[in-house]
């Protein structure tokens, strides 16, 4: 840690994993609510369970590419953050919304469309928190180096401000509602967060691989590229079945399958970068979770969203449990663990010490990843099975759910082995340091230039 | 790959083809914007009772357990097209009371069943939503669900 205020990111990370440990156990009661359906049902209904899951999910993603961003901004730009004061205080605000809308959801306080429930003031309030956000981090940038990776960086969470005030927009005509529901949903995950993304994974590399920055730099242009081209119009694959114009349907099947193209690109950049480097950085763990994200991305957003997003194929499968799949996975590989990616490899330095507890974070990541992966199968078979039952039979919605116990049971089962390697993964990131340097590396020495 | 490619290049191709793109994508939604507003919903059955039952839709987060023509939470069944599921189209009065009925007899109890908490509506709400319900069923989504079970 080179500068004196990169520090400000672990309060954000702390904050950060202390929602993810919650989503973790709402996502088990909502699944537990799927194997017995009994489970709870006075004391908790299924709806509050599912708001509080998505919703901490959301939270706790932004408060990470918060600290992320303090993280990294004063490297990139050669100077301190802007008002460290001003961080502490826009991560109590927004800290506090998030909670506040936690409680008020088990109270029954909340707006009603989907993955924008909070109530208004706390809309407000999440408003206020990221445009303090962006005014320190941006007075850090606008003051110090700029760099493709915190242009790029900045002009993501920028954006994703911008396209949050479609929230406040809810018109009282359903469709039209849809319509610009997505410019909120959409634009962020499958848009402007891929900016974040591509960025945070090119800072990883360059720190790690020893690679050139000129070369990774140039890397992240094509990629962002490649993001928003396919993304932006993307966004037809959900403008198929809302009440849109039919040309949505040989648009949005070209572009969101184009949309594959960044993900893929981000794989290649990544084990390229790898391979080519260097450096042999004692942060393996690091390594492997900079590895991992692009490539769980890849099949999670990539390959799990090309397979149900041709309209003619859509058609069948829209709102079965083939999008409870892919939104898991996809998710996890792009931003669960980019976030822990970064934590993983700034911790170490935030607490002053060698790389530490490296052997049992990769023991998080395996089973963590692992799980995922096994949920994420559970439910695309449960979403196949219900795709042919019921949009192509014609079979009753309960009589085909029921029908899906056992994948809904195995679902459960991976559940609970993420939460045991999430357990994991916070004890190596806060627990005590004790130096563990897995034997061998050649995986990391692999590299031509390695020494 | 791309070695014949400058990083200037490759940031003005960023800055300059996002943008294009996106141009095209508003005005293809300022497109559809006007396209379901004029063409695909009946703009005016949208009557205040409709939107209130849109509102009392919100208020009771029916999202987060029902889809509506696809988008939810997929717990619990399809509603974009729960009017023809109950033969709105050839009954309409039939449709209006079994909803209502259905709706009030909640939760049902049963061992194994997933369960829908009950829902105290006003008459005045309960026709409300089943009016926005009957308006969504009517909106032109291209045949979407492929079957009336949603």
């Amino acid at each position: 840690m080179k500068y004196e205020t990169q520090k400000v990111a672990l309060p954000f990370f702390m904050v950060a994993m202390a929602l993810f440990t919650l989503q973790i156990v709402f996502g088990l009661l909502a699944a537990t609510v799927y194997a017995w359906p009994n489970f709870m049902a006075e004391v908790m209904p299924f709806h509050i369970m599912r708001v509080s899951h998505t919703n901490l999910l959301i939270v706790w993603l932004l408060i990470g590419f918060m600290g992320c961003t303090y993280y990294l901004m004063p490297e990139e730009a050669e100077r301190e953050i802007h008002s460290p004061n001003l961080a502490y205080i826009q991560l109590a605000i927004f800290a506090f919304a998030g909670v506040a809308a936690l409680v008020g959801y088990q109270f029954g306080i909340h707006e009603g469309r989907e993955f924008l429930e909070q109530p208004f003031w706390v809309k407000i309030l999440i408003t206020i928190s990221f445009l303090m956000f962006l005014f320190n981090t941006s007075m850090t940038l606008l003051k110090g180096r700029k760099t493709a990776i915190n242009l790029v960086l900045m002009l993501g969470l920028w954006l994703a401000a911008v396209f949050w005030l479609f929230a406040f927009y809810n018109p009282t005509n359903l469709a039209v509602d849809k319509l610009y529901w997505w410019w909120v949903v959409h634009l962020w995950v499958e848009g402007v967060w891929e900016l974040i993304m591509a960025s945070l994974l090119g800072y990883l590399l360059i720190k790690m691989t020893g690679v050139d920055r000129e070369v990774i730099e140039k890397w992240l242009y094509i990629i962002v590229g490649l993001a928003l081209f396919s993304g932006l119009l993307g966004t037809g694959h959900h403008y198929y079945w809302i009440g849109a114009p039919g040309y949505w349907q040989p648009i949005g099947s070209i572009f969101s399958t184009l949309e594959v193209a960044p993900f893929f690109a981000m794989v290649v950049f990544a084990f390229t970068m790898f391979w080519k480097g260097s450096r042999n950085h004692p942060n393996k763990a690091a390594m492997l979770w900079a590895l991992g994200c692009p490539t769980i991305a890849f099949f999670g957003a990539g390959v799990w969203g090309f397979m149900h997003t041709l309209s003619f194929v859509n058609y069948y499968s829209h709102g079965t449990q083939v999008t409870a799949a892919h939104g898991h996975l996809a998710f996890y590989g792009a931003y669960v663990m980019l976030i822990l990616g970064v934590i993983t490899y700034a911790m170490p330095q935030i607490r002053r010490v060698q790389p530490y507890n490296q052997v049992l974070n990769m023991w998080g990541f395996w089973i963590v990843t692992s799980a995922m992966c096994f949920m994420t199968f559970t439910l695309t078979f449960a979403g196949v099975v219900q795709t042919h039952l019921q949009r192509v039979l014609g079979m009753n919605y309960m009589e085909v759910q029921d029908q899906l116990g056992l994948f809904y049971i195995m679902r459960l089962g991976a559940g609970v082995a993420v939460a045991v390697g999430a357990i994991m993964l916070l004890y190596s990131f806060f627990g005590p340091a004790r130096e563990q340097v897995p034997a061998g590396g050649t995986q990391i020495t692999a590299g031509a230039g390695s020494a | 790959m791309a070695d014949g490619l400058t990083k200037s290049a490759a940031r003005n191709i960023f800055y300059g083809g996002s943008l294009f793109f996106f141009l095209l994508f508003a005005a293809l939604t300022a497109h559809s914007h006007w396209y379901m507003v004029n063409v695909s919903t009946d703009s005016e059955g949208l009557t205040d009772s409709v939107k209130h039952g849109k509102e009392v839709w919100e208020k009771n987060m029916c999202i987060n357990c029902h889809s509506i023509m696809g988008e939810g939470a997929y717990f619990a069944p399809e509603l974009g097209n729960v009017w023809e599921r109950y033969g709105g189209h050839e009954n309409p009065e039939a449709a209006r009371s079994g909803i209502n009925a259905w709706i009030r007899a909640q939760p049902l109890g049963i061992e194994g069943r997933r369960q829908m908490p009950a829902y105290d509506f006003s008459e005045e709400d309960m026709n409300s939503l089943i009016d926005f319900l009957e308006w969504t069923d009517g909106i032109d989504n291209q045949d979407w669900p492929p079957h009336p079970a949603g």
